[in-house]
């Protein structure tokens, strides 16, 4: 190996292309994934009024210094004191966090299987089940939700299916229900374990394992002290992948559930389309931001190690 | 090599280079001369590649400066006048042979007919005329290898760098390979600087040669001169097989050194005039040097020590014996097999006389 | 990991397929459904797929919706190669801690906070909501997607390739374009589509970010699903999911015929 490559000595020369490469994306992000974020939380800190846009204070930049001060003044942390003190959405966070804990624990349960399964098969088979675990995932979210509406409903495939059967004898209000959110979660979350797993099985070295058979462990000792442990990072991965999502999950809760206890993303949306109010719209998704940080950073932090592993 | 006051074809001087806290080179200062093929030999990782990622322009000194025919070079990679030989070979694999030869001349913006001739020129020097039209992926190892020479030298570079270039190759084709890079070297006169793990490699195709240790050159000389005379313990050591016995200085002259060794007696060495009496010192002994023969009779003369053969390493054209001394040290010395294997050799539990003459030790204060 | 499967290992496979295929094989036949009610079966018939065609509402959220797709996927390609490239050839920029944060937030956080905070922003700098607003987020957000799946391909990428392009006398920007792009772009091209699919897709960030007059497909859909199944939208799902596989289809086979060359 050259020395110079590993360490990185390609650091020195600074192209202006190799400038404008680092300098235009990042320009973007900064634009728009951080001044967005700063912005929603300035707004979290404003009130509600019936005007375009439709919060106070508003910077007026003509007005100078006593503006500015005028405006930081205006500001305030009442919406947040709201958020924490009303159970309404304390209710509405907790169920967001159950539903997200729950049902990533089945998808994993889920996928497992399959993962190790896919890693298992021949190669030439190996491609063909990994595009038919994506395919799913290329086709829209929306219409995979519907899919199960028309399974779900009242007087669909499942309760006309049961009802034959003679396992039920009136149909089952599936929809608007806590399983048919589960059943849609899963449903739409699947591949983003899967891929993660069989991605980290599909690397294990196979000596691992005959080693350890050669050694007399059984192969359900195998599969427990050698496999799982090595499949770690996947399943970190795979973890995160779904529940930093389904945490705000809007669209499945929405079409599928029922509306006694709503996901905070459900929330948000409400405060925000029906009741006009940005602000508080904005506490609810800092808020949500504040829990997810934590495994947001950790999730960001398996990628880059990933990729510097790969490297 | 050619005219002694032209300033060299490449000279590092007093080139380091820095990555973070580890210095990879350290105060570099090497002449390369105009016809040369020159070797950097060091085992991995002791920063053999940075110098020719310098001279290339891959990365810049931390200090010092690289001189070429006696000009600074500072220019960005595209513009050097010097070009490379990848340890990957780095021939681009959506490209065929021929355009990949093609590539470098096109940059210089040379006429078609000219790039046709040079092109060609360049397939037939390396034999590879019939597999312009293939893809890299569609060749052997060897004809890879032979395209990513002819891509580097049809650029006619003042000097060129070649970064591990057999390491990817089996034995045996190295092996040929070796006469056939140095063949070429000949005839074309162009520069060659070689990077290199293997001493075996170096020692066949350079001229001159530089031992890297740690980031230094431990020494600069032609290969039999750094074989028979290495410079320090950790030269002699790195080049072949050698017995590096310890010793205290007892007599030193013009001409040889007597050194007291532990269960050897005094032993006469070759000249080391900056040794002094009582200092410690090493003696270099290498295997093939020591004459063997039967310990039958009694008594010991000097530079001579008897023992029993512990150990037979038979590897074909020769053996490498073990044998310990009387006093329990182990030497290892190494026979030639000339006749078909016979009953003859030593074998092991047999007692052996060792000899060895003063002219082939090598006294090294270092 | 040994090849070979057992009888489990075929259960968890053949149950996991059909468990991700059986929803959207129901809803692919009973776009075909005669009956106006998705629960009886009326025989054969492909009236829905006519009926579509007179949809003019749902014809322009298509078409908004593929324009939307096309320029987004293509900046979105563009400045996340751009930066998956940053990434891997200047490792030591100072701020590329910061940089890979910014690029990985959009990927795992929620669209609800994605989608809120892009329209907070538009407000805040007075852009008209519309078309172009809902272009700009998804290039925000699918950028980072192509950036991950570029910066996959850039792991295994031998950079002595542009070294020796260099080497040869191509100025950066010409190593770059003659050689490093060229062996990057099924990654670039996998990243496009990608990209395309995600912002056909997305309904949560584009009903924040949109205006009047740009009602994108995804939203269309959503507000007649509400209102309950329709045997048109099983019609309309099942043209994009054909759609989809195609060309994914297609996409895999074709970069697989370039790997085996």
């Amino acid at each position: 190996m050259s020395e110079g490559a590993t360490q990185g000595g390609r650091g020195m020369r600074r192209s202006w292309t190799l400038r404008l490469a680092i300098l235009l994306p990042f320009a973007w992000l900064v634009l728009f994934v951080l001044l967005p974020t700063l912005i929603a939380f300035k707004i979290s800190l404003s009130q509600t009024v019936l005007a375009q846009p439709p919060y106070v204070p508003v910077l007026n930049p003509s007005g100078g210094w006593d503006a500015f001060v005028g405006f930081l003044n205006a500001l305030s942390f009442e919406n947040y004191t709201a958020v924490f003190t009303d159970s309404l959405y304390l209710a509405s966070y907790l169920k967001s966090l159950q539903v997200a804990a729950l049902s990533t624990a089945l998808i994993l349960l889920i996928g497992y299987p399959i993962a190790y399964a896919m890693a298992r098969a021949p190669r030439g088979v190996q491609s063909v089940l990994l595009i038919l675990v994506i395919l799913p995932f290329w086709t829209a979210f929306l219409i995979r939700i519907y899919a199960w509406i028309n399974i779900l409903q009242r007087d669909g495939l499942l309760n006309q299916l049961l009802l034959s059967l003679g396992i039920v004898d009136a149909p089952i209000a599936w929809l608007a229900s806590d399983t048919a959110v589960y059943i849609g979660i899963v449903y739409s979350y699947l591949p983003f374990m899967v891929l993660p797993l069989y991605a980290t099985l599909e690397r294990m070295d196979a000596a691992l394992r005959e080693a350890a058979a050669d050694l007399g462990a059984p192969p359900w000792k195998i599969f427990w002290q050698i496999t799982v442990p090595l499949s770690r990072p996947g399943i970190l991965a795979g973890v995160l992948l779904c529940f930093i999502p389904i945490v705000g999950e809007f669209v499945i809760p929405d079409l599928l559930g029922s509306s006694s206890t709503l996901m905070i993303g459900q929330t948000l949306w409400t405060e925000f389309f029906a009741n006009r109010d940005w602000p508080f719209a904005s506490v609810v998704a800092l808020v949500m931001l504040v829990i997810l940080v934590g495994p947001i950073v950790l999730y960001e932090h398996l990628q880059a190690r990933a990729l510097e592993k790969a490297r | 090599m050619s005219d002694a006051a032209a300033p060299p074809a490449l000279r590092f001087d007093g080139v380091t280079r820095r990555f973070g806290s580890v210095v990879a080179i350290d105060r570099l200062s090497l002449d390369i001369f105009a016809g040369e093929f020159f070797a950097l030999l060091g085992p991995s990782g002791c920063g053999k590649s940075t110098p020719l990622r310098l001279a290339a322009g891959f990365d810049a000194p931390s200090e010092g400066r690289i001189l070429l025919h006696g000009a600074p070079l500072t220019a960005p990679p595209h513009l050097r006048p010097v070009n490379m030989m990848f340890q990957s070979y780095a021939l681009f694999p959506h490209m065929s042979v021929a355009d990949n030869v093609t590539f470098g001349l096109k940059q210089e913006g040379l006429p078609k007919a000219e790039i046709a001739a040079r092109v060609s020129e360049m397939l037939a020097l390396v034999q590879l005329s019939a597999l312009g039209a293939r893809k890299p992926h569609q060749l052997s190892g060897g004809q890879r290898q032979r395209v990513a020479l002819a891509r580097a030298l049809a650029k006619r570079p003042q000097v060129l760098l070649l970064d591990e270039p057999l390491a990817a190759l089996d034995k045996k084709l190295r092996a040929e390979t070796q006469f056939e890079l140095k063949r070429l070297q000949r005839r074309l006169g162009t520069t060659f600087v070689i990077v290199t793990h293997d001493q075996e490699e170096a020692m066949t195709v350079a001229d001159r040669m530089a031992v890297m240790q740690a980031g230094t050159v431990a020494q600069v000389g032609t290969p039999d001169e750094i074989y028979e005379h290495p410079a320090s313990r950790y030269v002699a050591d790195f080049i072949g097989d050698v017995n590096l016995l310890q010793g205290r200085v007892v007599r030193t002259d013009a001409s040889s050194v007597v050194v007291a060794c532990d269960g050897f007696g005094e032993i006469i060495a070759g000249p080391a005039p900056e040794a002094r009496v009582g200092e410690t010192i090493w003696l270099a002994l290498r295997p093939e040097k020591i004459a063997v023969s039967e310990g039958g009779r009694a008594g010991v003369g000097q530079n001579e020590v008897t023992g029993t053969v512990v150990e037979v390493g038979y590897r074909g054209e020769q053996s490498m014996l073990e044998v310990r001394t009387a006093a329990g040290s182990i030497l290892k010395v190494s026979v030639t097999n000339r006749r078909r294997r016979a009953a003859d050799g030593p074998a092991v539990g047999e007692s052996v006389r060792l000899t060895f003459a003063a002219d082939d030790i090598v006294a090294l204060t270092r | 990991m040994r090849k070979g499967l057992s009888f489990t290992n075929l259960t968890a496979l053949a149950l996991g397929l059909a468990f991700l295929y059986l929803p959207i094989a129901i809803l692919v036949i009973y776009s075909f459904n005669t009956s106006r009610l998705v629960t009886v079966w009326g025989g054969w018939s492909t009236r829905w797929y006519t009926a579509l065609l007179a949809d003019r509402a749902l014809l322009d959220a298509a078409f908004v919706s593929l324009r939307v797709g096309f320029i987004s996927a293509t900046a979105a390609s563009i400045l996340g190669t751009l930066a998956a490239v940053a990434l891997a050839r200047a490792r030591l920029f100072r701020l590329r801690a910061s940089f890979s944060a910014l690029l990985y937030a959009p990927i795992v956080m929620p669209e609800v906070i994605t989608g809120l905070t892009l329209l907070l922003f538009f407000v805040a700098i007075d852009l008209d909501r519309g078309v172009w607003t809902v272009t700009l987020a998804h290039i925000t957000v699918t950028m980072c997607f192509v950036t991950l799946i570029v910066q996959a391909r850039l792991a295994s990428f031998d950079w002595s390739l542009e070294d020796a392009a260099m080497d040869l006398g191509a100025p950066p920007s010409r190593a770059f374009l003659a050689v490093t792009l060229p062996l990057i772009w099924p990654a670039v091209a996998a990243g496009w589509l990608l990209a395309f699919t995600l912002s056909l897709d997305d309904l949560v960030i584009a009903s924040f970010t949109t205006g009047p007059g740009a009602t994108t497909l995804p939203i269309r859909i959503y507000s007649d699903v509400r209102l309950g199944v329709k045997p048109e939208i099983n019609a309309i799902c099942t043209v994009m999911i054909a759609t989809v596989a195609l060309v994914v289809i297609a996409a895999s086979l074709l970069t697989k015929r370039r790997a085996a060359h």
